[in-house]
């Protein structure tokens, strides 16, 4: 027997194979990936593979003799929980990772992400020097060269077609300070066209539930959701999206928590939770009325609640009473006994959290969803309380700091809008005139007009001329750490590649950017450093501020991405403007100087107290905060919260902790508590907005008011508080009209100061809404998908008609009208793996994770695999209804997705419609994984308010290959 | 002295694969070996559980027994671990071990096997602790640095518990009284599948 040769690898041992026989034979993921990395392509990936990375590990052990083991901290790049990460480091080489216990967000944890980060050191698949295609290959070329071509080029586009033609895509892969460089930058550029991967993530969310409580951000916490009864998440799966999230949910769980997951898959997370409500796809707010119509005909919600802090309640009672069980099924297919069971769940168990992610961000008509989620937790009374509230999980490390730092076509930093008063504000903050900053745009106009959104750049290069609201398409396309296969229709993507003058890929990866379009030139790589290279600020997703240092230096000729900025910008011509109040250092502006100019303007959201040396000394004493409260019982930061998440009001002098949940009304404003903010009027139609006798514990105002103004202060005698600096401050921005100054606009921070003293929130006390008047639905409906699965539901819940946004005419209803649903039988949803992340160019090189996912494959249901003649592991064809797209993927075969319900992740790239596209990548950079990307086939359908991708509901065939 | 064990807490397994990649990083495991690795029953279906699967450092260690070289040894800690030096790469351990625990690079054309490698509870081999040998052939001892192994540490949800068994059963017990009694408790379902 011992001659006989064994297949280590597959998996044969006695224990998999005792536990295949415990599944009734069915094939799990992890086996069948591994049984397919046995095929070609693991092998020729693990032959490619040298044991080099052992060998280098071995000449830096510390046992080697070398120098000291220095700890240095820095955090995740992988996605929003913010883990901290502890490297030890010998010499400059990061030799061995510690798993950092202190910190009260992982408390040591890691996914496969966080534990395999180290590999980005070794960047053997990283893109190693500036390189520019030529003749079809990519060639290197020096730093100086790269800058100088690039910058030419621009200025020549610029010169011809004005500077809206030249497209600047940014990166929730920033940390604040470059995110915020960034944002600078593309206005001193003179442009609006600017966004990054917030679009495509979680807009939806930042516009609805910013218009329905005011902060368009997680209210909540990780930890605090060890306070929760229930935990109600929906289009989310920690399991694989935030692993060490998970840990707070468990923790909840053993408590006693309720969990349900409303999800159309049967995750990860699902298989732990109490409940699952398998739902159709792209129904979540027939499901939440569903819910409701219990709730509300059963008499179960807040009634005091809903009459002091929220508007227009009765508006949703009366959409609610349509959505009888029967109805609701019809739509939605859940059971109305399940749904009753639910509501008697959330009514029995409060406070409840409600999470969710891009399961229900990205739809045509997500920003109903997610105020149809707010609406659940303000009926049953439980936003702005300890153990409840909206805990939105981001999705990269820095996507909400990125989201804050309004690298989004539609503000300014830190949510401040386009208008005159906005410019004028960040004109005053930045040290230039008003006037300078009109000069760099095409006119005042087009400066105060939101861009071309990122999900839709390509059409503002195919879409015709006349039927752009800007003087020319977008001509240079500029991707600075962005994966284009995370974005949905793929082959207009590539056309669109195809079509610009100039592509520019500022990445640690060559990214798919590099090969998805057919060209013999015109296409730039430029080597930028990953976090872990540098130091800076990252927001994780309960808005606290966490401090990275720099584990070790840029390797190869990577260079951060700030000093990249600088160098374009120094090409540019607009150096020395936008580098006013920074310091550079050679070519590398400091980062600690660029958080504090961000801290003085950033006012609105409270950015503005967290100083990098409160940063740093939070990071430094991480040990000292609470696990539950994060808040520090001891130490240099005792009281203040951990990250001091925003708002933390004022400038780091005032001393404000942060803000730990939002809109909770029992601690004091200066103690981090807040309540609904008055953003939306004091009135509508005769209706009060303020806020019915509910205030911060302390408050000296007890019941509602609108905005703290320097008027306001003078009204009720107040403004005798303010210091003469503050008083001279404020009227000298104020001009002739200093009364109408706001507490955000106030950049001596003093009427927030006395707000606080009072004991009021600066930004006044008003009610969330329900009935969101601005919106295309004030109260959200439920509107079928573009491509609809059943046309009867069509009919009676059709989309909107088609409009213009953005600068771009958009498709709703002459889509839906199309009957697809024939040729194209079932409904294609997408979402995570734990392994990856994004668009995977990052996690696909490393080979830790790259031999746990080496194959590209697509769930379908048992039923629907027996009907097209589909076994598991067979190559299939997946066809999409648009452009003749198709992938060629594997088939898992799994009752994991509902009948008539197919699921992809989308973290592949690298393969076009059945061709292998490595040859195309730069020598020695290409991902150890490749595959077809979902996106290639996922179709168009756009938010109605912020332009969202719509990847989550779309109709697809399959077969076999 | 303490007796290391392993212990894998299935309510809060989530198939992340933390202690895969983090036992990589610790030893830089070359592609193809899996020191560590999840195993998922149920895939896809009510009732899918997660179970992280290593070395468990039997006490009465079958591969022990049948090593026609006798290349394994125990630790007072009851660590098993082995020597590469003696081992021939026989294969008879991974016949023996109920848990597919150990691996053998394929070192040659013909799929030859080379010495076998396995979890060491993080503890080296017999070479001298933290030397530059023992780095090369079983990876990092951070049991000889009184420190934890890196899979358990890590682990994103504390599932994979690792140390000295008095104290992690205590832990495992508390989660255990946490979760509750009657339907709440944790193998009621197994107990009464009815749902009583």
């Amino acid at each position: 027997m011992l001659t006989k040769r064994t297949k280590i690898a597959s998996g044969g041992t006695r224990l998999a194979k005792a536990l295949i026989g415990v599944s009734g034979g069915a094939m799990d993921r992890r086996t069948f990936l591994r049984r397919s990395g046995i095929a070609a392509g693991g092998m020729t990936a693990a032959s490619a593979l040298p044991f080099g990375m052992v060998q280098k590990a071995e000449s830096a052990t510390p046992a080697a003799g070398a120098g000291e083991v220095k700890l240095i901290k820095n955090i995740c790049t992988h996605c929003s929980v913010g883990c901290t990460v502890t490297a030890e480091v010998v010499n400059g080489v990061w030799i061995g990772q510690e798993p950092s216990f202190d910190s009260p967000f992982n408390l040591g944890a890691h996914c496969a992400k966080g534990a395999s980060i180290r590999e980005h050191a070794h960047g053997e698949r990283r893109l190693k020097y500036p390189m520019k295609l030529v003749n079809g290959r990519y060639e290197r070329i020096s730093w100086d060269q790269a800058i100088n071509e690039i910058g030419d080029k621009l200025l020549e586009i610029r010169e011809k077609s004005g500077p809206d033609s030249v497209y600047w895509l940014g990166s929730a892969k920033h940390s604040n300070e470059q995110a915020y460089l960034f944002r600078k930058f593309a206005a001193f550029w003179g442009t609006n066209n600017v966004d990054h991967q917030a679009r495509i993530c979680h807009s939806t969310t930042v516009a609805g539930v910013g218009q329905t409580f005011g902060y368009g951000a997680m209210t909540n916490s990780l930890n605090d959701i060890h306070n929760a009864r229930a935990m109600f998440l929906i289009g989310s799966n920690p399991a694989e999206a935030h692993p060490v999230g998970v840990m707070h949910l468990l923790k909840a769980k053993e408590n006693g928590a309720k969990l349900i997951v409303c999800d159309p898959r049967f995750t990860r997370t699902a298989a732990h939770a109490d409940e699952h409500v398998r739902f159709r796809p792209g129904t979540d707010v027939a499901l939440i009325w569903g819910i409701l119509w219990h709730i509300f005909e059963n008499g179960w919600e807040d009634k005091e609640y809903i009459a002091r802090r929220v508007y227009g309640m009765d508006e949703i009672r009366k959409e609610v009473a349509k959505w009888t069980p029967e109805e609701t099924e019809r739509v939605t297919g859940v059971p109305g006994e399940q749904l009753r069971r639910v509501a008697r769940t959330l009514r029995d168990n409060r406070p409840f959290t409600i999470v969710w992610c891009m399961g229900a961000t990205q739809h045509h008509q997500a920003n109903n969803n997610v105020r149809a989620y707010c609406v659940l937790g303000l009926a049953m009374g439980t936003i702005g309380v300890s153990g409840g509230g909206t805990n939105i999980l981001r999705g990269h490390d820095n996507v909400q700091g990125a989201t804050d730092m309004g690298v989004e076509p539609v503000t300014l930093p830190a949510y401040y809008g386009l208008t005159e008063a906005a410019w004028r504000h960040w004109a005053r903050v930045w040290g230039v005139s008003y006037d300078y900053m009109v000069s760099r745009f095409k006119d005042k106009k087009l400066m105060e007009t939101p861009g071309i959104p990122e999900s839709r750049w390509f059409d503002g290069v195919l879409e015709a001329k006349e039927n752009l609201e800007q003087p020319d398409h977008v001509r240079a396309m500029i991707f600075w750490g962005h994966a284009p296969n995370s974005q949905t229709r793929g082959p207009d993507i590539k056309k669109a590649m195809e079509k610009v003058d100039l592509m520019v890929v500022v990445d640690p990866y060559p990214t798919a950017s590099a090969v998805i379009p057919d060209r013999k030139e015109g296409i730039y790589l430029l080597p930028a450093a990953t976090q872990l290279e540098t130091d800076g600020s990252r927001t994780a997703t309960n808005r606290s501020l966490q401090w990275g240092y720099q584990i070790f230096k840029p390797i190869f000729e990577a260079k951060p991405d700030h000093e990249i900025m600088y160098l374009l910008a120094r090409k540019l011509g607009f150096a020395d403007e936008m580098f006013k109040n920074i310091k550079v250092n050679g070519t590398v502006p400091v980062p600690e100087d660029i958080l504090r100019e961000l801290n003085r303007g950033a006012l609105t959201i409270g950015y503005s107290g967290q100083s990098p040396e409160r940063l740093k000394l939070h990071m430094a004493h991480q040990k000292d905060f609470d696990r539950t409260t994060l808040k520090a019982t001891s130490g240099p930061c005792a009281g203040e919260y951990y990250g001091l998440p925003w708002p933390c009001w004022g400038y780091a002098q005032h001393k404000h902790p942060g803000t730990p949940n939002l809109y909770d009304t029992s601690k004091e404003v200066r103690d981090g508590g807040l309540n609904f903010r008055a953003a939306f009027g004091v009135e509508y139609k005769g209706q009060s907005l303020l806020a019915d006798g509910v205030y911060p514990k302390g408050a000296e105002i007890q019941d509602g008011h609108p905005q703290f103004t320097y008027g306001l202060l003078k009204k009720l005698g107040w403004d005798k508080d303010l210091t003469e600096e503050e008083r001279r401050t404020i009227e000298e921005i104020g001009g002739d009209n200093a009364d109408a100054v706001a507490w955000s606009y106030d950049l001596s921070a003093g009427i927030i100061r006395v707000a606080i003293k009072h004991g009021c929130a600066p930004f006044g006390n008003g009610r969330a809404r329900a009935h969101v008047w601005n919106f295309p639905d004030p109260v959200p409906l439920h509107r079928e998908p573009l491509y609809a699965p059943d046309r009867q539901l069509v009919a009676k819940y059709p989309t909107y008609a088609d409009k213009r946004q953005y600068r771009l005419p958009v498709l709703y209803k002459s889509i839906q009208d199309k009957d697809f649903s024939k040729d194209f039988p079932i409904i294609l949803t997408s979402g995570r793996l734990v392994e990856y992340e994004g668009g995977g160019d990052e996690t696909r090189s490393n080979p830790w994770l790259a031999e746990l996912q080496q194959h590209m494959f697509i769930e379908v249901n048992p039923a629907d695999a027996k009907r097209i003649g589909v076994k598991n592991m067979d190559d299939v064809w997946v066809f999409g209804p648009e452009n003749n797209a198709k992938i060629r993927v594997k088939a898992l075969v799994t009752e994991r997705v509902g009948r008539g319900v197919a699921w992809m992740p989308f973290h592949f790239a690298g393969h076009w419609m059945g061709k292998d596209l490595r040859s195309k990548y730069p020598q020695g950079a290409d991902p150890i994984v490749l595959g077809e990307s979902t996106n290639t086939v996922q179709t168009y359908g756009y938010d109605s308010v912020t332009a969202m991708q719509e990847t989550k509901t779309t109709l697809c065939r399959i077969e076999k290959a | 002295m303490a007796r290391m064990k392993f212990l894998l807490d299935a309510e809060r397994c989530i198939e992340c694969n933390a202690c895969v990649t983090a036992c990589k990083n610790e030893h830089e495991v070359p592609w193809g070996i899996n020191r560590r690795r999840v195993v998922t029953i149920n895939d896809g279906k009510p009732g899918e559980r997660s179970i992280s699967m290593a070395c468990m450092h039997c006490t009465d260690a079958p591969c022990m027994a049948v090593c026609p070289v006798d290349c394994f040894y125990k630790t007072a800690d009851g660590i098993v671990l082995h020597s590469k030096d003696l081992c021939i790469g026989c294969g008879y351990c991974f016949y023996a071990c109920p848990f597919g625990a150990p691996q053998y690079p394929q070192a040659g054309n013909f799929g030859s096997r080379g010495k076998m490698d396995k979890c060491t509870f993080c503890a080296g081999g017999p070479e001298q602790d933290n030397s530059e040998a023992e780095f090369r052939k079983y990876g990092r001892n951070r049991i000889a640095e009184g420190k934890l192994p890196l899979c358990a540490e890590m682990c994103s949800t504390k599932a994979l518990l690792a140390g000295d068994g008095e104290v992690i059963a205590g832990i495992y017990r508390d989660r255990v009284v946490n979760r509750g009694y009657g339907s709440g408790a944790w193998g009621w379902a197994t107990a009464y599948p009815s749902g009583t």
